[in-house]
């Protein structure tokens, strides 16, 4: 009986596809680009999907993804957005340029660019790929190369995403924000863009980039971003990733960073039904500065995970990371984070922080805090906290008059606040606030 | 408007109140004072709702409500008021925000519209030029970087804010410097009308020469084991609690 079984190979499934993929490219095939699809194709080929027993993957089971059959967005029907839609979706009150993705794919007529500082590129990868490939290429050793197969599978069907690109002392005065759309009405969708930030020395960005879901049907985001910094470049870059119910979002972000640049990431994570996010910086030269926020919040049978690898390459840098989780229902919440000092990089100052708080009985939380220190003169911290609200604040802030779930409310924007207020954009944070609450289904606090 | 009859509560499996008595009418100022671990800031507590403790026996009650039957907001909302010893911060949420919201939570509870935002900043300003702050503590964060003292004083500008029928102060006066003191006490003494009552739980007397009460209780072994005037504290601090420890050991009523 068995035997009758076929299994379900999704490194199978997915190959198939390529061929049909290739074919729609049209002249694109020919760029540098499509030899790392194709290379990727045989990596796809070979590599299978990670299970609970991969040590990067114990804590999250990627099955239900590889049960379905996702549909690459450049050979799915094309989902229709308006811009009345785009204009409720984004957040409201901030001065930003808007790039619109759709499954990946930029959106011309729904993305709102004025006039950019000389130099400064906001565009879509194909039109790099083919119009200003140099621009890609010069960077090309510093991209991250694909190791598992969902980086694979990136890359293999890698049709657009986004390229951003701040030439040498340029500053990007207004905020960039990124709207990711994804989903169908007909199809299960595989949205996979890959996109490139490049800030060359001495510039300046901020970047926001907000995930959300449209359609009837579930998708998966998997999704590769890279990121450069040359020396003294400032980058901060804002998360939000506020999927569709049932759909699955894999993220992985590296960045390399040249000498005295700082970068920060923060990730708010709110939809989706599996979130993981990869992200990892190498600290290749001295006096850096890496910054890593998350806030994650999950709730019914939500499964939010954060993998974070920070390698300190050479002395005198500095890392933070602060994660902090609220998980309700039957949610369950990963946080594994690892810190490389290697033998150089004296005079390291790295730390790191994952505190959860547990809503409900049944909530789960898996830390896990990893430190390798190879150099003798260094600072370094790490640690993890698990609790619940804390009952003397409650019944302080309820001995006010305050009914107890808005007093609930106080105590969730109470522990999330120290990684809100490291937002550096004054509406981004009302909206964040905002969003936590309505998430969580608790009230809302009026200030 | 304060009555309580026998009243017992343990924190965990210990005993603290072990069958206390008091009552307190509008207008007056009580003290309650008693050695460490007598059971005072129990006392606060139990009244407060704090479901740390646990009431095992007895009944209190405020303005003939039961007290121990209503959530701890209810109380607050009935117009009772605790000054926590050790008040809590927290981080997110403005001075501002915390009051406006137990304002109108409180108001809307008796049916009142909520208070125009007009009128709130001009009560800010008033309350915290009484008790001597600077009304731009009013955006930060609650009791977030405040030291010792400036938390002490803002439990009593909090209080002077939600203008309760009954203020519990808890051990108000640990960790006040004695122009704090002074400050802190004069907040009180603004607050006090002949419509309201305050009971001042502490362990030593010098916060009641400046908050004179009208009767003083001391508390030993979760009882009320003496009552008299403002001269009780004084004589308390002379001759410290061994006294009445001592004393009481001799059969009252006899």
């Amino acid at each position: 009986m068995s035997n009758n079984i076929k299994k379900f190979d999704a490194n199978e499934l997915y190959a198939s596809k390529f061929d049909l993929f290739e074919g729609k490219l049209n002249g694109e095939s020919k760029s540098f680009f499509h030899q790392y699809r194709k290379d990727a194709l045989n990596l796809l080929k070979a590599t299978p999907f990670p299970t609970l027993k991969h040590e990067e993957w114990k804590y999250t089971s990627v099955k239900p993804i590889l049960k379905k059959d996702f549909i690459p967005a450049s050979l799915a029907e094309k989902l229709e957005v308006t811009s009345e839609e785009v204009d409720s979706l984004k957040y409201k009150d901030y001065e930003s340029n808007l790039v619109v993705l759709v499954n990946g794919i930029f959106d011309k007529d729904l993305s709102k660019i004025d006039e950019l500082p000389s130099g400064i590129l906001i565009d879509s990868l194909k039109n790099v790929i083919v119009n200003k490939p140099e621009l890609v290429e010069r960077f090309k050793d510093k991209f991250q190369k694909a190791v598992t197969a969902f980086d694979a599978l990136n890359t293999t069907f890698a049709s657009d995403g986004l390229v951003v690109f701040i030439p040498k002392g340029k500053v990007m005065e207004k905020t960039l924000h990124i709207l990711s759309i994804s989903g169908s009405e007909n199809e299960t969708v595989l949205s996979n863009p890959r996109n490139i930030f490049i800030a060359e020395e001495n510039t300046e960005g901020k970047i926001v980039h907000q995930y959300v879901g449209k359609g009837s049907n579930y998708y998966l985001t998997n999704v590769v971003n890279d990121f450069y910094l040359g020396q003294n470049a400032i980058l901060d870059y804002y998360k939000i990733q506020d999927e569709k119910d049932e759909s699955y979002h894999i993220d992985k972000t590296d960045a390399y960073q040249n000498k005295n640049s700082v970068f920060s990431h923060f990730s708010f994570s709110f939809g989706g039904e599996i979130a993981r996010t990869d992200l990892s910086t190498i600290l290749d030269d001295e006096f850096i500065t890496t910054n890593y926020y998350g806030l994650y919040l999950a709730k019914d049978k939500q499964h939010v995970d954060h993998h974070t690898f920070v390698d300190h390459a050479k002395p005198n840098c500095e890392s933070n990371e602060l994660y902090k989780g609220i998980l309700d229902g039957e949610s369950r919440g990963v946080f594994s984070g690892k810190i490389m000092v290697r033998q150089d990089a004296q005079k390291t100052n790295a730390y790191q922080s994952n505190k959860s708080i547990l809503l409900s009985d049944n909530a789960v939380v898996d830390t896990k805090p990893q430190l390798e220190i190879f150099a003798d003169d260094v600072k370094c911290s790490h640690g993890a906290t698990i609790g619940r609200l804390d009952e003397t604040a409650y019944f302080y802030i309820r001995s006010r008059g305050v009914p107890a779930d808005l007093a609930k409310s106080m105590l969730i924007r109470a522990f999330a606040n120290d990684v809100v207020e490291g937002v550096k954009i004054e509406h981004l944070k009302e909206q964040l606030n905002h969003m936590i609450f309505e998430h969580l289904n608790q009230i809302e606090i009026e200030d | 408007m304060i009555k309580i009859n026998n009243l017992q509560a343990r924190v965990e499996e210990k005993e603290i109140l072990k069958g206390l008595n008091l009552e307190i009418n509008p207008g007056e100022v009580h003290a309650i004072m008693g050695p460490n671990g007598s059971g005072k800031s129990t006392l606060a507590n139990v009244l407060a709702g704090n479901e740390g403790y646990e009431v095992t026996g007895g009944e209190a009650f405020f303005e003939g409500k039961d007290l121990l039957d209503m959530a701890p907001e209810d109380r607050a909302r009935e117009g009772l008021f605790l000054a926590f010893q050790y008040p809590i911060e927290i981080p997110g949420i403005t001075n501002a925000t915390f009051l406006k919201t137990a304002i109108n939570e409180i108001r809307k509870y008796h049916g009142k519209e909520e208070m125009s935002p007009k009128d709130f900043m001009a009560l800010i300003r008033e309350k915290a030029q009484l008790i001597g702050l600077n009304d731009t503590m009013i955006s930060r964060f609650v009791n977030v970087g405040f030291s010792g003292g400036e938390k002490k004083r803002n439990e009593i500008f909090q209080m002077l804010m939600l203008n309760p029928k009954f203020a519990l102060l808890d051990e108000t006066d640990s960790g006040l410097d004695i122009d704090a003191l002074k400050i802190v006490a004069e907040g009180v003494n603004k607050f006090r009308n002949k419509d309201n009552a305050v009971l001042v739980v502490t362990h030593y007397q010098r916060l009641l020469n400046y908050i004179v009460p009208d009767f003083v209780h001391v508390l030993s072994n979760g009882r009320i084991i003496k009552s008299g005037t403002k001269e009780l504290a004084y004589e308390l601090e002379e001759k410290g609690y061994d006294w009445i420890k001592d004393e009481n050991l001799q059969p009252e009523s006899v």
